[in-house]
């Protein structure tokens, strides 16, 4: 991590709407895999995983089975206190779409699917309607779960089925959509593809840190004067980073969203926003969601909330996540009601943590027991 | 390594597999197989794990050369 | 010989008969997910699994020997045709609907890893049609079904799959629940949600 002194934003090339198409794509096959490699660009989705190495495995699995790929932009942003996605498809459609051209051409796809929040849809259609890509991009409405922006459950989505996350035997990139190599990247990820086409790898590692290059959108909400969407670098101070936004008082923060986790005032002082820094705390950028907690509000009854939230949007497909979530819940707003002080109250909370954690389809039991845990961890010595 | 992979998505509860592989699965309160997604098998246990894939009467369960992720 | 393949036939069929009763006993105890006593859960499947299998091996003899039994006057058609019979149309026709849902169940079950769950399961379903058409065949063919003995095992039958399917449909069946669904709430923290537009 290296804390720069800079302002966090300086100026935001994503989110800019002036800027037109790009025609004709500059960058093609290996040439776009070494780029990116460059540039290291990782995943802004939230896992963060680099985008050349999927890129790579897409190819590698073309090789293998014969089958022509498919690129997915996904932009389903099922996060409720998230939005940056949604504003980028908004504000700026052409440069998801210029990111789109370039990875279909980068694995030589014959498909482009495009999926959006509903709210969306209607300006990245006319953003479509503009263009005249190599390939044809469908645009689709995203499912409206929490879990619905999932890989698999985008996969699902697009082949009719409910989009809920499925089982993960078989890789997306190995086997996708109907079966074909799929690359599935967020859209944000595909703008800063758009742009690395442009101005190359050096131009995007001007901004971030050495290990993880570049900008990212964050949304921030909750306790603040002006909630939005702002570009920052990474490596930025967390505390500059929510600055931004005007927070009302010195509070904690919720980093990463539903699955992320809390950080104390003292904490968000001293952190940066990066996965180094953050990883410390047991946190990460994720999808760039920040909440800053009101003043007064009790975290731990908060957490408990959100828990029962995240419980409701299970996609009531895996035993432990269906079963296990609602008792987390529970339990935790016992612990916030004050029932919490004896030590076997904490015990059976990290026993059903124990019990949630890594056992479902997708992630959403363990982003739940990571936030539960760093609730614990934040709150958890006032009870 | 031989990695038995647990489709989460199917399985609901039956049993079978935690009696055929006490080694490696344990039963949690709610009646699901007590273990990770991608569970190692060790090649004493192999013929069970086979016997556990093919009657797990919900086809949850599938055998792979993979490691587990 | 001809009297031989006759008395082959109605034996088979009887035996066919309580096999398939104790099938469709053992196909909702597996469901259950509960173990019998002496029978651990995976054995439940087991033993379901190579009942079905000798009932088929059995049902393969009862229309073997019946194909070529003069008595019976039954060709290949009528065998795999429901009502196509020329003798007794109505009670042979069942027992060729019932061998054909059978013949479903078993080659679904064998190719269970192609065709996937889900199309496997609906295909199952068919089991609790199959048993009664079964059993209606044997009434109204069978040479036997007034005789005293054939009368009881008829009954122990009935009693044994009306048991099960009143188990089945009973509150407490399953082992494991079904997974309910949790009821859902809104997300808190979000109501100062961020702008429609950049910042």
């Amino acid at each position: 991590m290296t804390a720069t002194l800079d302002p966090p934003v300086r100026t935001s090339p994503l989110l800019d709407a002036t800027r037109p198409p790009l025609r004709p794509v500059p960058l093609r096959g290996a040439a776009v895999i070494a780029e990116v490699a460059a540039a290291g660009l990782t995943g802004r989705g939230g896992a963060g995983f680099p985008m050349a190495r999927k890129l790579a495995a897409v190819n590698a699995a073309v090789t293998v089975t014969g089958r022509t790929p498919v690129v997915v932009g996904n932009g389903s942003e099922g996060e409720p206190a998230s939005s940056k996605d949604r504003v980028l498809l908004t504000t700026a459609p052409h440069l998801v779409l210029d990111g789109l051209a370039v990875a279909a051409d980068a694995v030589g796809a014959d498909r482009a699917h495009l999926v959006v929040t509903p709210a969306a849809v209607a300006a990245v259609r006319a953003a479509v309607a503009q263009r005249s890509d190599r390939v044809p991009v469908d645009v689709v409405a995203a499912g409206e779960h929490f879990v619905s922006g999932e890989e698999t459950a985008v996969v699902a989505g697009l082949e009719g089925r409910r989009a809920v996350p499925g089982d993960k035997f078989r890789r997306v990139v190995e086997s996708g959509v109907h079966g074909r190599p799929t690359l599935v990247q967020n859209v944000e990820t595909l703008a800063h593809l758009g742009l690395i086409a442009r101005s190359g790898a050096a131009w995007f590692r001007s901004r971030g840190t050495a290990a993880e290059p570049g900008t990212a959108l964050v949304t921030i909400s909750g306790a603040v004067a002006r909630p939005g969407v702002f570009e920052v670098d990474h490596g930025a101070p967390l505390r500059d980073v929510v600055g931004l936004a005007g927070p009302r008082g010195e509070t904690p923060v919720l980093v990463g969203g539903f699955h992320g986790a809390w950080l104390a005032p003292h904490e968000v002082a001293g952190a940066a926003f990066c996965r180094a820094s953050l990883g410390t705390f047991g946190a990460s950028p994720g999808a760039g969601v920040l909440i800053v907690l009101p003043a007064g509000a009790s975290g731990l009854a908060e957490t408990a909330r959100i828990t029962a939230y995240l419980a409701g949007q299970s996609a009531g497909q895996c035993g432990p996540c269906v079963n296990g979530l609602p008792r987390l819940a529970a339990e935790l707003g016992r612990v916030a009601a004050g029932h919490g002080s004896r030590p076997d109250d904490r015990a059976e909370l990290y026993r059903l943590a124990g019990l949630t954690e890594g056992r479902g389809a997708c992630h959403h039991p363990d982003g739940t027991v990571r936030l539960v845990g760093s609730a614990l961890r934040v709150f958890g010595a006032r009870s | 390594m031989t990695t038995l992979h647990l489709d989460w998505t199917r399985c609901r509860g039956r049993g079978g597999c935690v009696e055929l592989l006490p080694e490696l699965i344990g039963r949690d309160e709610w009646g699901y197989p007590l273990t990770a997604t991608d569970v190692p098998v060790p090649r004493a246990l192999r013929g069970a794990a086979e016997q556990a894939v093919r009657d797990c009467p919900r086809m949850a369960l599938q055998l792979s050369p993979r490691f587990a992720e | 010989m001809s009297d031989a393949l006759w008395y082959l036939g109605r034996g088979t069929g009887v035996v066919s008969l309580v096999l398939l009763t104790l099938v469709v006993a053992l196909g909702v105890a597996t469901r259950s997910g509960r173990p019998l006593p002496g029978l651990p859960r995976f054995a439940v499947t087991a033993v379901h699994r190579s009942a079905s299998l000798l009932a088929g091996v059995f049902l393969a003899i009862h229309v073997g020997t019946l194909l070529f039994d003069p008595y019976a006057g039954l060709n290949l058609v009528s065998l795999v045709v429901p009502f196509s019979a020329g003798a007794h149309p109505f009670w042979y026709g069942l027992g060729a609907l019932g061998l054909d849902l059978i013949l479903a169940l078993v080659v679904t079950s064998v190719l269970r890893d192609r065709i996937g769950p889900r199309v496997w399961r609906g295909i199952h379903w068919a089991a609790y049609a199959s048993w009664p058409i079964a059993l209606a065949h044997g009434l109204g063919s069978g040479s036997d079904a007034s005789t005293g003995w054939m009368l009881t095992i008829t009954g122990v039958c009935v009693a044994t799959v009306l048991a099960a399917v009143g188990w089945r449909v009973s509150e407490r069946f399953a082992e494991v629940p079904d997974l309910a669904p949790v009821p859902v709430t809104a997300p808190p923290l979000v109501g100062t949600g961020p702008p429609e537009g950049p910042r």
